[in-house]
């Protein structure tokens, strides 16, 4: 009797930790946007971030989608040709790229880059007490720091899923027309005949969505870490793998939400 | 009549975990004055100072500054009066993706007080009072030596002439001169500006040089308050060690049991 209500009490604790966190983690994302909505702005430390988030992630990104699209055409030959269906290559590269492909990976890439260098800034100036000197220096943290990662999370993964849909529709394109064998006329044809609006949006909000999750996790693992290098290194492991598996969580929802009517 | 007080803190308590580390802490400061805090290593002077700065929320006690209650304030307001108090913090905590110029007039941009074109210009003056050359404003806080650094923090503390300056050990890791040119940088600053200070240190050659009043803490507790002059024949058996640095006595032996 004693060691079920044990068991049901270490379920208990397990359970309110991780609704703790959950908690913690939404009211210090809700700080900071509000933060993003209310002057001064810091409009240097946002371009700082662009360019971190988005420009310099874009060689990786752009990689990542090209060897996908390619990967995608030749799998979906192989597979597609035991029925005779291998014309439909065209529509899963595009479909797949845009809907689901092109934000989740560019979304994994980035959290392991850029979510993972967030923590280690933030978490250095938070244990290094930079985060204490600037409240002392009439400036908010939340605002100088947070808010300014968090817009740029959400506006950058936007423009980098747009390379990546570009280019790995392309990449399959080349697979298709130079190694397949298709008449790239054809091809191309069919790819614009079948993308749609709505699936290029759906993919370009999935990223807006990843994006902020990134940034979210990144510097709130940064802005708590504790206890000098090594809580910042567990900083930074925390904050990547935290938004890779929201990423993945949330693609599922907004998946739901947009498709399954 | 007597001076007014600038700051006044009573009862001040604080723990991380059940580790006591201010038990209680009562202290006045004197507005234009300036006080020596010194204590062992780890006897919660950093998180005093840090509590006094609405960094570190204590567990309780009063904090006034100018006779209101600060931690009464609403966090906006708070915000505005740690905005009047300048902080040296103790590894100087500069911002190494900024250059020194920007690290030093940091503040005064924050609040508007100096344009981003003049700042560069700004910072090599008060670079040069804190015996720095000019050329250093130009250069990212990881290329400074250690002492250094810890000038370019004190440029940063005192830039926007604050009503209240903080010192934690601001003569550390800088040799003997240097450290008595920050000395002479810290009473003109707290006589001529009128400011009130705390300094925080383990040099007693400075603690003298510098202090108006000093108060030791030892295991979350002042246990003894004095002028700076007496610090060296406080007739305290625990000072007494303390600024005579003895192995033996009281302090050693607490520590045993
Ligand atoms: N954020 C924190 N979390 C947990 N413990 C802390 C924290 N900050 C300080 N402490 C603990 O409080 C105690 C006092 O620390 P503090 O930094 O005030 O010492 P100090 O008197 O400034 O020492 P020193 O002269 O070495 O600088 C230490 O035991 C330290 O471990
Ligand atoms: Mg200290």
């Amino acid at each position: 009797m004693n060691a079920l209500l044990d068991r049901i009490a270490r379920l208990g604790r397990i359970v309110i930790a991780v609704l703790h966190s959950v908690g913690e983690v939404t009211l210090f994302g809700m700080a900071g946007v509000s933060h993003i909505f209310r002057p001064p702005f810091y409009g240097r430390a946002f371009g700082t971030a662009m360019m971190n988030i988005g420009f310099f992630s874009l060689p990786v990104v752009a990689l990542t989608a090209v060897f996908t699209g390619m990967v995608l055409a030749l799998q979906s030959f192989t597979g597609f040709s035991r029925f005779s269906a291998e014309g439909a290559i065209a529509n899963v590269v595009v479909l797949s790229v845009t809907r689901e492909l092109g934000p989740v990976l560019a979304g994994l890439i980035v959290a392991g880059r850029v979510g993972a260098a967030m923590a280690a800034e933030i978490g250095t100036m938070r244990v290094t007490d930079q985060i204490d000197a600037l409240s002392t220096l009439s400036t908010d943290p939340m605002k100088y720091l947070v808010a300014p990662r968090l817009l740029a999370g959400t506006l950058s993964l936007p423009l980098l899923v747009v390379v990546a849909d570009i280019l790995g529709v392309m990449g399959g394109y080349l697979i298709a027309a130079l190694k397949l064998g298709f008449n790239s006329t054809t091809y191309i044809a069919r790819t614009l005949d079948f993308v749609q609006l709505d699936d290029v949006l759906s993919g370009l909000a999935k990223a807006a969505v990843f994006g902020f999750l990134i940034a979210l996790m990144g510097c709130y693992q940064g802005y708590n870490s504790r206890g000098g290098a090594q809580g910042v290194g567990n900083a930074t492991t925390s904050a990547v793998v935290a938004a890779s598996i929201l990423i993945l969580a949330f693609d599922y929802v907004l998946t739901e939400m947009f498709f399954a009517r | 009549m007597p001076a007014s007080v600038k700051l006044r803190i009573a009862g001040l308590k604080k723990s991380f975990g059940d580790k006591l580390v201010l038990d209680g802490i009562d202290l006045e400061v004197e507005a234009g004055s300036l006080l020596v805090v010194i204590g062992g290593s780890g006897s919660g002077k950093s998180v005093l100072l840090k509590c006094i700065l609405g960094l570190i929320e204590p567990d309780a006690g009063t904090i006034e500054i100018d006779g209101r209650d600060i931690l009464a304030l609403p966090p906006e307001q708070r915000a505005v009066e740690r905005g009047k108090i300048g902080m040296l913090f103790q590894n100087g905590a500069l911002f190494d993706s900024l250059p020194v110029w920007e690290n030093v007039t940091f503040g005064l941009l924050a609040q508007d007080r100096v344009k981003r074109a003049e700042a560069p210009a700004l910072a090599a003056e008060f670079l040069k009072q804190v015996g720095l050359a000019e050329t250093v404003g130009e250069l990212s806080p990881a290329e400074l030596s250690g002492g250094m650094q810890k000038r370019v923090a004190l440029a940063r503390a005192i830039a926007a002439r604050p009503e209240m300056l903080f010192f934690d050990e601001p003569t550390t890791g800088l040799d003997p001169i240097m450290g008595a040119v920050i000395d002479g940088l810290i009473i003109d600053c707290v006589k001529r500006l009128g400011s009130t200070a705390v300094a925080i240190t383990h040099d007693m050659a400075s603690a003298r040089r510098i202090g108006d009043a000093a108060a030791m803490i030892n295991r979350g507790k002042i246990i003894w308050r004095g002028p700076a002059s007496a610090l060296m024949d406080s007739g305290n058996a625990m000072v007494d060690q303390f600024t005579h640095g003895r192995r033996e006595g009281p302090i050693q032996m607490e520590l045993r049991k």
